[in-house]
């Protein structure tokens, strides 16, 4: 476990140095480029290309969770029930969608830029989110719930008090795998001009630039793996802090 | 207290409580007793309206609680339920005083009674106040769960199988706590369990359940002696002579006069008393009271006696 978390202040200090200042790294990169061509990609800068990246997978994520959590809600209470299976479909729909196909059909709407990114994001991480939102509500103890009726709660309060406090755990694993999801797809916002590390990538394509492919796919892979941790360890703290330690 | 009225619930057409009435007077503890799928479950939670009854009414105190929003109604009756269902994300004290919050009592008053009714339950606050449920042994949450329907101080205690999670010396601790705190607060009790055994020790008055319909509803002595049907005969089971023993005290047939050999305790039950003469051969009991003072002797034949079929 300590070890662990050493390695994983390393990577991310790593991933800082180099975001922060990519031409310190340039050696590393150098053996991947042929002829002369530039080793670190610098139009629009790095870190800028880092941080709108990961400003468009929070607004997405945010807004996923928002629409999949409140979904889940109503179709858990008995006004929604009957919902439940329309909006399941809904939210498959959303998945098995690629993402390319959403950007294709967005652009004519939305036009070039973040928007068509946004929508095809925000599409693609609800249906974790809501799943396992659906999942945390439905499978509380039978006791516990009994109970917070039986001591006089109103609907509000023990959706408030009881159901959410003791589904966030699970809700939060869907969060995770959803922004996992979005990191990665992300990148390919940048075929239709949004501003993301997939630019990098993009451009080494093009160019036939493998360091830049590689420094592009890189930074990613790594954002999505120490966020996975990080989300990870609030999970298991606040499973903990519930008393669900083994749920 | 409670007057329960031609209680029915339907599922689909079928009726698994069928037209039940009967009263439960201030003190009391009722046991509602019968084997799964009797409908006693479903009884009791018609009592908090946990669930709807298709016709019948009941009252507490006079009132009609269909009139009252259910939620408010919950507030003011205690509800234990087996498996306590504790919070498991709130501490013990939170847990207690759920009740009370809902009330909107003030922070000081609700810490006040919280400690009092952990002290009460044999739960150092110091040390329980602040933990999960998930930190204390089954017992312990037990406790909890039974501090926490008794915190708003509610006239009517409702409780659906309290003790079947607990182990046999557990629980028969949990049970005479019970007792002691019944008659301390002068709760009312309505009690649902599938074991005769513990209707009888527990109740003051004993509703026998059987596919819907109420098959008798008296004190124990009385279902014990004269079973209304063979459906409460098979409920009471082959051993009444014993089951009747075990109603009885040894101070009610204490005799003045001497005998040897270990005495016994005058709070003690006659079933007690009884096995205690087999098992060490003798024909009389020294009789002491809690003190250890000598308040005579009871005899085996006067106990045997006690164990005849009532005439």
């Amino acid at each position: 476990m300590r070890a662990g978390v050493a390695i994983r202040l390393v990577v991310l200090a790593l991933l800082i140095a180099f975001v922060a200042s990519p031409q310190t790294f340039a050696f590393v990169f150098q053996p991947l480029t042929r002829n002369g061509q530039p080793a670190i990609y610098l139009q629009n800068g790095l870190l800028n290309l880092t941080l709108s990246h990961l400003a468009i997978v929070a607004v997405a994520t945010v807004a996923s969770t928002l629409v999949a959590v409140g979904l889940a809600i109503a179709v858990t209470r008995p006004f929604g029930a009957e919902f439940l299976p329309l909006s399941r479909t809904l939210a498959n729909v959303g998945q098995t969608f690629p993402p390319v196909a959403v950007l294709a059909l967005a652009v004519p709407l939305l036009g070039f830029g973040t928007a068509p990114t946004l929508v095809a994001l925000f599409l693609y991480g609800l249906l974790p989110i809501f799943e396992n939102a659906l999942t945390g509500l439905t499978t509380l103890p039978p006791a516990v719930t009994e109970a917070a009726r039986g001591v006089g709660m109103t609907e509000g309060q023990r959706l408030v008090g009881v159901d959410l406090p003791l589904a966030t755990p699970v809700i939060l694993a869907g969060i995770r795998l959803s922004v996992v999801i979005s990191i990665a797809t992300a990148t390919i916002g940048s075929t239709v001009a949004a501003s993301t590390l997939g630019e990098v990538i993009l451009a080494g394509l093009l160019s036939s630039n493998l360091a830049f492919v590689a420094q592009g796919g890189l930074v990613v892979a790594v954002i999505a793996v120490l966020i996975y941790d990080g989300l990870s360890a609030l999970e298991r703290l606040l499973a903990h802090r519930t008393g669900q330690g083994a749920r | 207290m409670i007057e329960i009225d031609a209680l029915s619930k339907e599922y689909s057409g079928q009726r698994v409580v069928d037209r039940v009435s009967f009263n439960v007077a201030e003190g009391e503890i009722a046991v509602v007793v019968g084997t799964s799928g009797s409908g006693k479950t479903t009884l009791l939670r018609m009592i908090n309206r946990l669930i709807e009854p298709t016709a019948g009414t009941v009252r507490i105190e006079g009132e009609d609680i269909g009139a009252i929003p259910a939620h408010l109604l919950r507030r003011r009756i205690g509800y234990v339920i087996q498996g306590h269902g504790l919070f498991p994300h709130r501490t013990v004290a939170q847990n207690v005083g759920t009740v009370p919050a809902l009330l909107g009592w003030d922070r000081a008053r609700i810490d006040r009674r919280t400690d009092e009714l952990l002290v009460l339950f044999q739960l150092d606050p110091a040390e329980f106040r602040d933990r999960l449920p998930g930190e204390l042994s089954g017992g312990q949450q037990q406790r909890v769960g039974v501090a926490r329907a008794l915190a708003a101080e509610p006239k009517l205690l409702l409780m659906d199988e309290p003790f079947g999670a607990l182990d046999p010396i557990i629980r028969a601790k949990a049970q005479s706590d019970l007792v002691a705190i019944q008659k301390r607060f002068g709760t009312t009790i309505v009690l649902v369990t599938h074991d005769m055994e513990e209707a009888i020790q527990l109740g003051t008055r004993i509703a026998v359940m059987e596919q819907g319909r109420l098959q008798q509803y008296a004190p124990p002595a009385e279902i014990i002696a004269g079973p209304a049907n063979p459906v409460v005969a098979e409920l009471i089971g082959g051993d009444r002579p014993f089951r009747l023993l075990a109603l009885g005290r040894v101070r009610d047939l204490v005799e003045p006069g001497p005998a040897a050999g270990e005495p016994v305790a005058a709070d003690a039950s006659l079933r007690e008393a009884y096995a205690e003469c087999l098992w060490s051969g003798r024909e009389v009991l020294p009789v002491i009271d809690a003190d250890g003072r000598s308040l005579g002797r009871i005899r085996r034949d006067d106990i045997a006696h006690r164990a005849e079929k009532p005439q």
